[in-house]
C-alpha cells in the first residue's frame, strides 16, 4: 500500500511537472509572437533538402518567395524527413506556433491527418495526396498541362521520332505526365513514338542518366523525364541530343541540350494559402492548380526552339488557359488502339488523378 | 540481342562498378586488416562534394581529385582513431561518419547544386587498344580513372598476397596478437589500411560527381557505399574479385534499362536482388569453418585489438 502511494504520488508530481513544463512553453511561444510585432509563423516539413535541385528545390524556391511577398511571415523548416518522421516533424512545428504547416511529400499523408487532429486551430497542408480533415486540406498543380505544351517542343523537334522518357515509379502521377507528354508529341506529329524506361528510383542521378543512355543507345534524339535530379539531362548534353526537363529550369546543367522543362511554381500558391488563413477564409478542400493559377508552367525555351514551335505552343497553351480545352479530351486512344475517351468527351479529375493506362504512341509497359 | 546492345551493356557495366570498384577495394583493405568500416558511403559523399567544389574552384580535375582523396583519407583517420586507438566499436563508429558525412557533405555542397563542372574527367582516347573491336568499347573508351582501376586491381591483390606488406596485414587481419608479438606493428598497419581505405573511397565518390554523371546533387552516391561494402563480401575479400564484382553490381541496373529499352520486360526487383543472393550465400559460406580458411575472411574483423588483453 505505502509503495503504491509513493507511486502515485511521483506520477502525479511528474505530470504535475509536465503540465506546468507544457504551459510554460505555450506562453512562451504566444508572448514570442506577441514580441515579433505580429510574425506570423509557417511550417514546411521537406522530404528531401534543397541541395536536391528537384522536387524539394522547388517548393524550397516558393517558400523564399513567399518570404519576400508576405511581410511578417517566418518560415520555419524541417528539412530531409523520412515518411516515419513526420509525425514528430509536424508536431514540432505545431508546437512551435506555426499557424499553418505545409507537408510537402505524398508519404507524410497519414502523419498529417493524426497530427492535425491534435491541434485543431492550425491548418496543415498536405501536398500531393488526397486525404483531408476540418483543418487539413490537399494541394497539387496540373503538371499534365505543362508536360503537353513541353510535348509539343519534343514532337517538333525530333527527327528520328523516338523520343525517350526516363521515368521513376509506373503511378498514376508518372503515368498521367508521360500521357500528357505523349499527347502533346502525338498532337504535331503523329508518327513520333515515346518510349519509356522505369528506374524505380526518384534519386539516384547516375542510375537516371544510364537509363537515358539505354534510351538514347534505341535511338532516341529527345529525352524528358520525370525524375528528381538532372541525370537524364546530363546523358542527353553528353550524347549530342535534346532532352526536356522537369521541376525547375534544368538549362543552367544541360545548357546545350535542354529544350524547355515544365516546372512547379508553388511560390504563388503559397503566398494565396498563406494570406487566406491570416485573412480567416481558408476552408478545407483539395486544390488542384492549374497552368491558369501558374502553379505549372514551362521555363523559358532554349535559342534552338523555332519560332513556329513557340507559337503552337502558345496556341495550345491559350486554350487551356482560358479553360475551353484540357488535355485530356477526346478523342483518345489507349495503347492498343482501343478508344478509351471518346470524341468531345472528357476525362473527370478522378479519372486524371487514378489514370492507370498508356496513350497510343507509348511504347513501354505499366508494370508492378 | 544484337552485339552493339551487348557492347553497350559491358561498357555501362564497367562505367557504373567504378565507383563501387574504388569503394570496395578500399572498404578491402581495410576489412584486411581487421577493421570493418560502415562510413564508406559518408567517405564517398564527402569525396564527392570535396572532388566537386576543388575542381569547380581550380578548375582542374586533379587537383579535385586529390581534395577528394585528401577529404576520404581524413574521414578514414577519425574511424581509425575512433577504432584502432580508442577501441570503440567499429559498427557504431561507422555509421556515426556515414551520418555524419551525408550532413557534411549536404552542408559543404549547398551553394554547388546546379552548377556544371568546368573541367570534368573525359573519354580518353587510348590509341591501339580503343580500336580493338568489341573489347575496345568495353574496356578502353572511357575516363583515367576507370583505365587506372586495371592497373590498381590485379596491383593491390599482389601487395596482399604477395608480399611481406600483404602478409602482415592479413596477420593483423586474422591474428593481432599473434602478428603483434611477432614485432608487426598492428596500430601502424591498421591505421594506414583504414585511412588508404578513406582517400578510395574518396576517389569512389569523386568519381560519381566528377566524371560519371558529373554535378554535384546532394546525397548523389545513392547506396552504392553499401553496395561495396556487400561487394567485399562477394568478392571473398579479394582485389580481383572486387573488379569483376563491382562491374556485375554496377552493371545490373544498366541491363534492367536497357532490357526495357528493347521491350524486354524483367522485373527490375529480381535484378536487384540476384547480387545479394550471392553475397548472403557466400556469407554463410564463410561461417563454415573449413570454408573461412578457403574464403580467406579476415577471422579479427570488427575486434578492436587490446594489447593488455591478449
Amino acid at each position: 500500500m505505502r509503495k503504491l502511494n509513493v507511486k502515485l504520488v511521483s506520477l502525479l508530481a511528474i505530470m504535475l511537472l509536465v503540465s506546468i513544463f507544457a504551459a510554460g512553453c505555450g506562453g512562451g511561444g504566444e508572448e514570442a509572437t506577441d514580441e515579433g510585432n505580429e510574425e506570423f509563423k509557417v511550417g514546411f516539413v521537406y522530404v528531401g533538402s534543397p541541395g536536391d535541385g528537384g522536387f524539394t528545390y522547388a517548393h524550397d524556391q516558393g517558400r523564399k518567395y513567399l518570404e519576400e511577398q508576405v511581410p511578417g511571415v517566418k518560415c520555419e523548416v524541417i528539412e530531409n524527413v523520412a515518411d516515419a518522421d513526420a509525425a514528430q516533424a509536424l508536431t514540432q512545428l505545431a508546437e512551435s506556433g506555426c499557424k499553418i504547416i505545409f507537408s510537402t511529400s505524398f508519404g507524410f499523408m497519414d502523419p498529417t491527418i493524426e497530427v492535425a487532429e491534435k491541434y485543431p486551430d492550425i491548418v496543415f497542408m498536405h501536398c500531393s495526396g488526397y486525404r483531408t480533415a476540418e483543418n487539413v486540406g490537399t494541394y497539387f498543380g496540373r503538371m499534365y498541362q505543362a508536360r503537353y505544351l513541353s510535348g509539343i517542343v519534343a514532337g517538333e523537334m525530333t527527327e528520328s521520332n523516338l523520343i525517350g522518357y526516363v521515368a521513376a515509379y509506373p503511378i498514376p502521377e508518372v503515368i498521367r505526365g508521360i500521357d500528357a507528354f505523349t499527347l502533346g508529341v502525338r498532337s504535331v506529329n503523329p508518327d513520333a513514338t515515346v518510349k519509356v524506361v522505369w528506374t524505380h528510383t526518384w534519386f539516384d542521378p547516375a542510375a537516371e542518366k544510364e537509363a537515358a543512355n539505354a534510351l538514347l543507345d534505341e535511338g532516341a534524339d529527345i529525352i524528358a523525364q520525370h525524375q528528381d535530379t538532372s541525370g537524364p539531362q546530363k546523358a542527353a548534353e553528353e550524347a549530342g541530343k535534346y532532352s526536356i526537363g522537369y521541376n525547375s529550369d534544368m538549362s543552367p546543367l544541360a545548357p546545350k541540350a535542354v529544350l524547355t522543362s515544365s516546372v512547379w511554381n508553388w511560390g504563388e500558391y503559397y503566398v494565396n494559402a498563406v494570406k487566406s488563413v491570416q485573412e480567416g477564409t481558408w476552408e478545407s478542400g483539395r486544390y488542384w492548380g492549374s497552368m491558369a493559377e501558374g502553379i505549372v508552367g514551362l521555363a523559358p525555351y532554349s535559342d534552338v526552339v523555332p519560332d513556329e514551335v513557340k507559337a503552337k505552343v502558345e496556341e495550345a497553351k491559350e486554350k487551356i488557359l482560358s479553360g475551353e480545352w484540357d488535355v485530356f479530351t477526346g478523342p483518345i486512344k489507349d495503347q492498343d488502339g482501343n478508344v478509351k475517351v471518346a470524341e468531345g468527351a472528357k476525362l473527370t479529375d478522378e479519372e486524371i488523378e487514378n489514370i492507370n493506362w498508356f496513350v497510343e504512341g507509348v511504347q513501354g509497359t505499366i508494370t508492378e | 540481342m544484337s552485339t552493339g546492345f551487348i557492347i553497350a551493356v559491358l561498357a555501362t557495366a564497367v562505367t557504373a562498378g567504378t565507383p563501387i570498384f574504388y569503394a570496395a577495394l578500399g572498404e578491402l583493405i581495410s576489412e584486411r586488416s581487421g577493421v570493418l568500416n560502415l562510413g564508406v558511403e559518408g567517405m564517398m559523399l564527402v569525396g564527392a562534394v570535396t572532388g566537386f567544389m576543388a575542381g569547380s574552384i581550380t578548375q582542374n580535375h586533379w587537383i579535385g581529385l586529390l581534395a577528394a582523396m585528401a577529404a576520404g583519407g581524413a574521414m578514414g583517420f577519425i574511424h581509425a582513431f575512433l577504432c584502432v586507438s580508442l577501441r570503440a566499436n567499429q559498427v557504431v563508429s561507422g555509421l556515426a561518419l556515414t551520418i555524419f558525412g551525408t550532413g557534411l557533405s549536404g552542408y559543404l555542397g549547398k551553394s554547388l547544386v546546379g552548377t556544371p563542372l568546368p573541367d570534368p574527367f573525359r573519354v580518353v582516347d587510348i590509341p591501339v587498344l580503343s580500336n580493338i573491336p568489341v573489347i575496345g568499347p568495353i574496356l578502353f573508351q572511357h575516363d583515367i580513372l576507370v583505365l587506372f582501376s586495371y592497373i590498381l586491381a590485379p596491383l593491390c591483390w599482389f601487395i596482399v598476397f604477395r608480399t611481406r606488406a600483404g602478409l602482415n596485414l592479413r596477420a593483423v587481419g586474422d591474428n593481432p596478437g599473434a602478428a603483434d608479438s611477432l614485432g608487426v606493428n598492428v596500430f601502424l598497419i591498421r591505421y594506414v589500411s583504414v585511412i588508404v581505405g578513406g582517400i578510395l573511397a574518396g576517389i569512389g565518390g569523386a568519381y560519381i560527381s566528377m566524371a560519371y554523371v558529373p554535378t554535384w546533387m546532394e546525397n548523389m552516391v545513392a547506396g552504392r557505399g553499401w553496395i561495396a561494402v556487400a561487394l567485399v563480401i562477394f568478392a571473398t575479400w579479394n582485389p580481383l574479385n572486387a573488379l569483376w564484382g563491382s562491374y556485375v553490381f554496377g552493371g545490373i541496373d544498366a541491363l534492367g534499362y536497357r532490357l526495357q529499352a528493347i521491350d524486354v520486360s524483367m522485373s527490375p526487383y529480381f535484378l536487384k536482388m540476384l547480387p545479394y543472393l550471392f553475397t548472403v550465400l557466400v556469407l554463410i559460406l564463410v561461417t563454415q569453418r573449413n570454408m573461412v580458411y578457403r574464403i580467406g575472411a579476415p577471422k579479427a574483423l570488427s575486434v578492436p585489438y587490446d594489447r593488455e588483453e591478449r
